[in-house]
């Protein structure tokens, strides 16, 4: 056992995996040399796996994402690094047209292993090109999957899945939790599934689905809520594309009580499409209307201290909804 | 023109790239009238580009090398090692078909058995692909060479200079080809780019570019040995641009009298190299009339097999529309 943060476990996991499989490789701006990434997550890599195995790339990310492409036809397993999700978005043609299909477009005789990973999320006075969740961007493309870990022993574990999966993986890590979580994470070598939410608190009142940043305050809401005589069930998605189905609906049907929580907006973000797949699965078991709780539809999260307030879902916020529907 | 024999390929050999500049003409022809009967839903052309692309694929060692091609290049997959069968499998969007399995339209080519990567519609995404394939050389410490194409309307878009940009950095090798046939679908090459010449790019990023008469089988030939021997002996990455002639419209969905003048259209006839090829296949001794006569006879019996072949194949079935999303269902 060994304490570490969400980031040192990410960090942990990537080092495994290259130790382990020497056809891993990882680049992206500022990923190799001596810096290893603006967050440090590739920190010592370069050194000890070698300039040809972790290096920089040159300010193009439309680039990472194909040069990914072509490293798995051949064999190698890529991990590309964008520098922000924010900056994926100059990538999707090649996270789309070519990463997602390219198993599909020749029925399994070409693939693309890769991991995508992106810091995202906000928090940090990012302003609207640093905070984004645009994971709804890459949302719903056959394919391709999206996790996201929520605590240092699920980064591990899903960092070390993902590098090992035949499938393009996009891997989101939330910027704030990098460095904000620290926990004991085994030694042993594990994997945590890619296609499986984890129930991380059990309760019998109502059911709270998140994941990142909103989860950790769903949890240190749920123990306030207990307090006051009410069970929280929550809920880590974890697998946000394709989605844990099977364990979304029964965590919806055992409580009745359904609270959906992003910090993306409200309006067309992830939990929009679980909303739909629990009102289609578990109507006649739900004895609430399901209710999201979200950022304000503006484009992204503003600079301001004040407006950044506004628009970010904190403990409070999520305290209160989960207060009302249990009053429901 | 250069002559024949200055290629310092043998008799059989340039015989053997003529064999492959008719297929490629003559299966072009039957696709196209399979579209016009409704056989196949849509064929998109290479005619005119067949002389540049044998001569640029025969510079390559197809059984180790990889080709990342674009829609035009059935004439160069096939010298790489596709067949008249693959490709009709192809346009009729069959199971066997070993560029999708009948999942992309026609002239979407890749053969996983031939080094031929699987490329999409959006153009050029190719190029970004090509780099990583390249890098993976340079890993293994292999000795392949990486060749991809695009025509000159799509190497516009912006994956084509990250591309560029990144092998001039890693000093891949890697061959990139713009064939420029002076018209995207429409537009001429003024509304495209500004520069005298697109070979021109080469040397911004930091390697040689040449622009190559397509026409000229020698031209090209040597033009193409000489970079591919420099990117196998790690002298990294070359851009070539083919000059080439589009003879037909842009696919079988366009019309090109509608922007091509009748004096324009009769003149194309004039720079088909397959025309110029024969000419000088006879005048130095390569082949008499007679004997292309006889190859042209046994390249259409070979393309009615093909055909007849393939549309007795099965469709995919309706059940497999999910199958191979993910590697585990």
């Amino acid at each position: 056992m060994a304490m570490m943060t969400y980031l040192e476990a990410i960090r942990k996991g990537i080092q495994e995996e290259m130790a382990r499989d020497e056809n891993v490789v990882i680049f992206g701006e500022d990923v190799g040399g001596v810096k290893g990434g603006v967050f440090g997550v590739t920190k010592g890599l370069a050194e000890e796996f070698g300039d040809d195995r972790c290096f920089n790339t040159p300010l193009t990310e439309g680039q990472i994402g194909g040069l990914a492409v072509g490293l798995g036809l051949v064999g190698f397993r890529a991990i590309g690094e964008f520098q922000f999700a924010d900056y994926i978005l100059p990538a999707v043609n090649q996270l789309i047209s070519e990463a997602s299909r390219m198993r599909y477009r020749t029925k399994g005789d070409w693939i693309a292993p890769i991991v995508y990973r992106a810091p995202y999320g906000g928090g940090v006075r990012g302003g609207l090109y640093h905070s984004q969740s645009t994971e709804k961007v890459l949302f719903g493309q056959p394919g391709l999957r999206i996790v996201t870990p929520s605590s240092p022993y699920d980064a591990k574990g899903l960092i070390k899945a993902a590098i090992r999966s035949d499938d393009p993986v996009l891997f989101y890590e939330h910027k704030r939790l990098y460095r904000l979580l620290k926990e004991d994470v085994t030694d042993e070598d594990y994997v945590v599934p890619l296609d499986k939410a984890n129930v991380v608190r059990e309760g019998e009142d109502i059911t709270v689905i998140g994941y990142g940043m909103v989860l950790n305050h769903a949890l240190k809401a749920a123990e306030t809520l207990s307090k006051e005589g009410y069970e929280a069930e929550v809920v880590d998605v974890r697998s946000l594309y394709p989605l844990d189905k099977e364990t979304l609906v029964k965590a919806a049907r055992k409580t009745g009580k359904v609270l959906l929580v992003t910090e993306d907006n409200l309006e067309g973000s992830i939990m929009s499409e679980i909303s739909a797949i629990i009102a289609e699965e578990a109507l006649f078991d739900l004895d609430a209307p399901i209710k999201r709780l979200a950022g304000p539809d503006s484009p992204s999260m503003p600079y301001s201290i004040a407006l950044e307030r506004e628009f970010l879902v904190d403990e409070e916020k999520v305290t209160n909804a989960m207060r009302e529907l249990a009053e429901f | 023109m250069r002559k024949l024999e200055e290629s310092g390929l043998t008799k059989e050999e340039i015989i053997e790239a003529y064999r492959h500049v008719l297929l490629g003409r003559r299966l072009d022809e039957r696709l196209w009238q399979l579209t016009r009967i409704g056989k196949t839903s849509f064929n998109i052309s290479g005619q005119g580009h067949e002389v540049g692309q044998v001569a640029m694929a025969m510079a390559f060692q197809p059984e180790k090398d990889y080709f990342l091609p674009y829609y035009r290049d059935m004439t160069a997959c096939m010298v790489w090692g596709m067949t008249a069968k693959d490709i009709m499998l192809g346009s009729l969007g069959k199971e066997d078909d070993p560029s999708s399995h009948g999942r992309q339209m026609p002239n979407h080519y890749g053969s996983k058995e031939h080094n031929i990567v699987s490329h999409s519609s959006t153009v050029s995404t190719q190029f970004p692909l090509a780099t990583g394939v390249a890098y993976g050389a340079q890993l293994k410490k292999a000795d392949y060479v990486t060749l991809t194409a695009t025509g000159e309307g799509s190497a516009n878009q912006g994956e084509v200079q990250e591309a560029m940009n990144f092998a001039g950095v890693k000093n891949l090798p890697l061959i990139f080809v713009i064939e420029n046939n002076g018209y995207a679908i429409s537009v001429g090459t003024d509304e495209q780019y500004a520069n005298e010449t697109m070979a021109e790019r080469g040397p911004a990023y930091g390697f040689p570019g040449k622009r190559v008469n397509g026409n000229d089988f020698v031209e090209t030939y040597l033009a193409f040995k000489e970079v591919v021997d420099n990117a196998r002996n790690g002298g990294g990455p070359a851009l070539i641009e083919l000059m080439v002639t589009r003879l037909t419209s842009h696919s079988a969905d366009d019309d090109h009298s509608v922007y091509r003048t009748k004096e324009d259209i009769d003149n194309l006839k004039k720079n088909d190299g397959l025309l110029f090829f024969e000419k000088q296949l006879i005048d130095e001794g390569y082949l008499t009339r007679e004997q292309m006569t006889d190859i042209d006879s046994e390249l259409k019996k070979q393309i009615n097999q093909a055909t007849d072949e393939a549309e007795a194949m099965p469709e995919p079935t309706a059940d497999t529309i999910l199958d191979q999303i993910y590697a585990e269902k």
